[in-house]
């Protein structure tokens, strides 16, 4: 089993042991991901990160992640300095962008762009969101703050609370929740709620029908995890928010030198 | 006449038989056949088939299908076989059978989907299952409800 010039562009292309892997990996980079200790495993590698959308955790993260492992990032973020605005397509971009790098993280706001991306690039790319469609590598630090916070991922019982219909987060999440055999409850305001091919294709990997409910109370009763979209979860007492957005770090720091074959 | 068809043979031209009783017109439909058609388009529908129970079938004069239309076919017509016909006989028959992946056939619904955009491709849908069919779309990953896009 390897990741090694592999293209993460969705929480589909992952097998259960592809996501144990980084999450194994994650673990031991946790001390380069505090500067704790130094690390040059990615020495003379370049990073490139094209952001047509904006975005702080996930995009500095990446970077951190980049830096503290000894390599270079490069790239944009927001199009008003690019060829883009001369209307370059996005294939002509990634074409030529590719040459410059070693690896390409990549957010825009077209759904399936960064599935484009990838088979037009010689060099792994990384989905940083595409749309309301995936983000893959906040699935992969969700998983990671779980299982840090509880010790485990099986057999939890996790809601996932809020808007459930457009909010990508959710249905990579859940799909990976499924993956690992957890219990999950979908709580959703009436309108918002997960669509049914999800549920669907939830039953169809743990064998297990996840709750769908509208009753906030009812949804609540037995859980281990609440993971909430949408709402200032920062504001809440106990909370792991911040500690969910270091992690991105050492998350991406496993999965950048897995790609690359360093490790 | 009996049990006998009551449409003549054509000459040149494309039979699709064994459609689903009711999807014949819906093959017209997704061939872009219809009053402007300058030959012969017999529609047969309702027949008894000891294979299917009912089916339509097509006779279209001097038209011959491509491979994006016989993948279209499939998804409203899965198991029709189709008949290439020269000179009044069968010069190719084959069973219209849905790939596991469609190329450039159909325009994907979703209007977010990076397959609407200028940049230039075609679009890609895997056939998660055949019967019924559900299709994903390969770039935004959106399962594909039929009536969108027939």
């Amino acid at each position: 089993m390897s990741l090694k010039g592999r293209d993460i562009i969705s929480i589909r292309d992952l097998t259960k042991d592809d996501i144990e892997l980084v999450l194994n990996t994650a673990e031991k980079m946790e001390p380069y991901a505090r500067g704790e200790k130094i690390s040059k495993l990615m020495e003379g590698k370049i990073l490139e990160t094209l952001f047509f959308e904006p975005s702080t955790r996930t995009r500095l993260s990446f970077t951190s992640a980049m830096q503290r492992l000894g390599g270079a990032v490069m790239g944009f973020s927001g199009t008003s300095i690019t060829s883009i605005t001369k209307g370059e397509n996005l294939t002509d971009t990634i074409r030529t962008v590719e040459r410059y790098c070693d690896m390409i993280v990549m957010r825009h706001p077209m759904e399936g762009s960064t599935r484009l991306a990838a088979e037009v690039s010689s060099k792994p790319v990384i989905n940083a969101g595409d749309g309301g469609n995936q983000h893959p590598t906040q699935t992969l630090l969700d998983l990671y703050t779980i299982k840090k916070v509880k010790g485990k991922i099986k057999g939890l019982d996790v809601v996932l609370l809020g808007d459930l219909k457009y909010a990508r987060t959710m249905r990579s999440l859940s799909f990976a929740l499924a993956m690992f055999d957890a219990n999950i409850t979908f709580v959703s305001p009436k309108g918002l709620e997960m669509s049914k091919d999800i549920l669907t294709e939830i039953e169809d990997i743990s064998g297990k029908k996840p709750i769908q409910t509208n009753e906030i109370e009812a949804g609540l009763k037995k859980a281990d995890v609440i993971y909430i979209c949408r709402i200032q979860k920062e504001r809440f007492e106990g909370a792991k928010y911040f500690d969910q957005t270091f992690y991105g770090v050492p998350v991406r720091m496993a999965l950048l030198s897995l790609i690359s074959g360093v490790i | 006449m009996g049990e006998e068809l009551k449409v003549k043979k054509i000459k040149d031209g494309t039979v699709i038989d064994h459609i689903m009783a009711g999807r014949g017109k819906k093959v017209l439909d997704i061939l872009g056949i219809g009053d402007g058609y300058p030959n012969t388009i017999a529609l047969l529908m309702n027949v008894s088939s000891e294979r299917i129970g009912h089916k339509d079938i097509l006779k279209i004069e001097n038209r011959t299908l491509k491979k994006e239309e016989v993948d279209k076919i499939a998804l409203v017509a899965p198991n029709a076989t189709w008949n290439v016909i020269k000179d009044f006989k069968i010069m190719k028959k084959s069973k219209i059978e849905l790939p596991d992946i469609l190329e450039g056939v159909l325009k994907c619904p979703n209007p977010k989907c990076v397959t609407n955009s200028d940049e230039p491709m075609t679009t890609k849908f895997m056939v998660e299952e055949k019967q019924p069919v559900r299709l994903r779309c390969n770039y935004c990953e959106r399962l594909i409800d039929l009536k969108d896009v027939l």
